[in-house]
């Protein structure tokens, strides 16, 4: 072995440590990618969480009805116009009364929360921790208190919240029930899951 | 055979031997069981470590012959767990030994951690000790978290609801956040499978390693003891610690003993009260899970109530989540936190043994609080201990130092029985 050969070129021998574990490095990030990304909603997943079409031509005013959208209870109210009109006395009352912090599409971002105020449109899971809403529209229902407006009751936590979804103030649900993105389709149809304009 | 082969450094012979060439059987045998000295000073607290490895193999058993029989699925989750329960030989039994295993993993595990906590056993040089016990604690509750969705009962479901969605409070990425964790838009089939897959492989895999990183350590740097003094400070001529035993037979025979008691009280309760009146085994979740209808009052299992009370006593979600995190990572400074000359609450002062008083009755009455709803005086009741609970280790750098110790002993006390 000549004395050449003895000699250690260390500049090299760093440079190629340091380059061989960076590409290792990047190899095992990307592999990491697919796993990751398995974890996404499945193209079944998704399908099965595409709209939903509700009719809506038997909904009398002054009730309720229930459609199921991702697993979700979607409310859908028909209000009539002196349920419409006790919104406004609520909102000294309300925590959030503008929506400006609460989850809805932006055509919902009114006094009434919806796209046609005759029609409420919610998802009917509490904002507090998920529990289901009740439905009590007569104000003063003794099962909630004295002097209620009328609106929703959630009997998990005490949270209440008006006609509109606008959630009351001292009670632990932070923010208004949320308004899915939806439209109304032909033939007094609602379709939940796409909002007007995208269909 | 030559005398090569059985050659070997421990002059073991014959089929030992043969093995001890080839691999270090009485070597790792010597180094952590026969000649593993610890401190002759061990009282009471000590039986914890040993009884939490001894629950670990019993929720690995239970759970491999539970797997035997228990179906992933939304379908057929919550009928496979009612089939285990009545038609499966002894079913009912490694079902309830499962379950009261779970609580009682959290109970010795809570009782080991504060055994640690008032020697001091987080300190110099046991840090890393401590922090492989608080992952193996942080794995215990994913493990425990997402086994409870599995029977696929209203609290299950319900619970995992709840729990998951509090990822939904992280700004920006929330809710992408929470839809690729439960895999679907709510908790559904797929979360129910990845949980089970989970539950079942990655998480055990994971505790297995620790608990053996976290033995490895505690043999590295020996045991701490109820003195909070080092052992290997005073040697025999011979080397080994004049305080030490060996750890077999001296604490493989008292470990033994407090598994007898254990396993007492374990057999009560998973013949006479394996629900334990709705603690350990929520009777909401007799019930088939329900997405449209959530139980009358949404709590977690005892073990985690501490921390739900904290979150539900900010007022606001993402605070509420950060505080609740906050209060479980929190123990991990502990070694950073305490600035005591001295491990053992034997030589320290008042002021901190008012402090350690305030941490358990916070811890108590928080969990208390997290059991029950969530009414004004409650949530009143929730900040205060919360703010009490979080005093304790943030004003620990303040009162560890100012506390008044006593002189610690050289040796180790100890009576002879």
């Amino acid at each position: 072995m000549s004395a050449e050969a003895d000699q250690v070129d260390g500049g090299r021998r760093h440079f190629l440590l340091v380059a061989t574990s960076a590409v290792g490095a990047v190899g095992a990030v990307a592999t990491a990618v697919p796993f990751l990304a398995s974890w996404r909603p499945s193209a079944r997943a998704k399908a099965l969480g595409g709209p939903v079409e509700a009719d809506i031509s038997k909904l009398q005013v002054g009730e309720l009805m229930k459609v199921e959208w991702r697993g979700q209870a979607i409310y859908i109210v028909r209000r009539s116009e002196t349920m419409l009109a006790k919104l406004a006395a609520n909102t000294a009352n309300l925590r959030d009364p503008e929506s400006a912090e609460s989850d809805q599409p932006d055509f919902a971002k009114n006094e009434a929360r919806a796209l046609k105020p005759e029609y409420l449109v919610l998802v009917g899971v509490c904002t507090h921790l998920g529990c289901a809403p009740l439905g009590k529209f007569e104000s003063g229902d003794a099962t909630v208190a004295a002097d209620w407006p009328g609106g929703f009751y959630c009997p998990c936590h005490g949270s209440k919240f008006d006609l509109a979804g606008r959630v009351f103030k001292d009670v632990p649900a932070p923010l208004n029930l949320t308004v899915p993105p939806y439209s109304f389709g032909p033939n007094n149809t609602l379709i939940i899951g796409v909002a007007t304009g995208a269909a | 055979m030559s005398s090569a082969d059985t050659h070997n450094k421990v002059g073991t012979t014959g089929l030992l031997g043969w093995i001890d060439a080839r691999f270090p059987l009485t070597k790792m045998m010597r180094e952590h069981i026969t000649e593993y000295y610890a401190p002759k000073n061990f009282n009471f607290w000590y039986y914890f470590g040993s009884l939490a490895l001894v629950v670990l193999i019993l929720q690995i058993v239970s759970g491999i012959f539970l797997t035997m029989n228990y179906k992933p699925s939304a379908e057929g989750a919550f009928a496979s767990v009612e089939y285990i329960m009545r038609d499966v030989d002894w079913g009912w039994l490694i079902r309830y030994m499962h379950s009261t295993g779970a609580s009682a993993f959290f109970i010795v595990v809570y009782l080991h951690m504060f055994r640690g906590l008032i020697y001091g056993s987080y300190k110099t040089p046991r840090e890393l000790l401590w922090i492989f016990g608080m992952l193996i604690y942080l794995c215990l509750m994913a493990e425990a978290f997402m086994g409870y969705l599995l029977p696929w009962g209203n609290m299950s479901y319900w619970g995992a609801q709840v729990i998951t969605s509090l990822f939904g409070a992280i700004p920006y990425v929330g809710t992408s956040l929470l839809e690729w964790i439960r895999g679907d838009y709510y908790i559904s089939d797929i979360t129910l499978n990845r949980f089970f897959a989970l539950h079942v492989i990655a998480l055990p895999l994971a505790l297995v390693f620790l608990v053996v990183a976290h033995i490895l350590a505690l043999h590295e740097v020996g045991s701490n003891n109820p003195d909070g003094v080092e052992i290997k400070k005073h040697k025999g001529s011979d080397g080994k610690p004049l305080d030490g035993i060996p750890f077999h037979p001296y604490y493989t025979v008292k470990d033994l003993m407090g598994f007898v008691a254990f396993a007492i009280v374990f057999a009560l309760i998973v013949f006479f009260a394996p629900t334990v009146g709705g603690y350990f085994l929520e009777a909401a979740n007799f019930d088939p899970a329900n997405r449209l209808q959530t139980p009358e009052h949404i709590a977690p299992v005892w073990y985690f109530t501490p921390y739900y009370a904290i979150l539900r006593a900010i007022p606001n979600k993402l605070f509420g989540v950060m505080g609740m995190g906050a209060g479980v990572l929190i123990f991990f400074f502990l070694p950073w936190l305490d600035r005591s000359p001295v491990k053992s609450i034997r030589y320290r002062g008042g002021l901190y043994k008012t402090f350690v008083g305030i941490f358990v009755i916070s811890f108590l009455m928080l969990g208390y609080l997290g059991l029950n709803p969530a009414t004004t005086t409650n949530t009143y009741l929730s900040r205060i201990f919360s703010i009490l609970y979080f005093s304790f280790f943030i004003l620990m750098p303040w009162y560890s130092k100012a506390d008044k110790t006593k002189p610690v002993p050289d040796r180790v006390t100890f009576h002879a029985h």
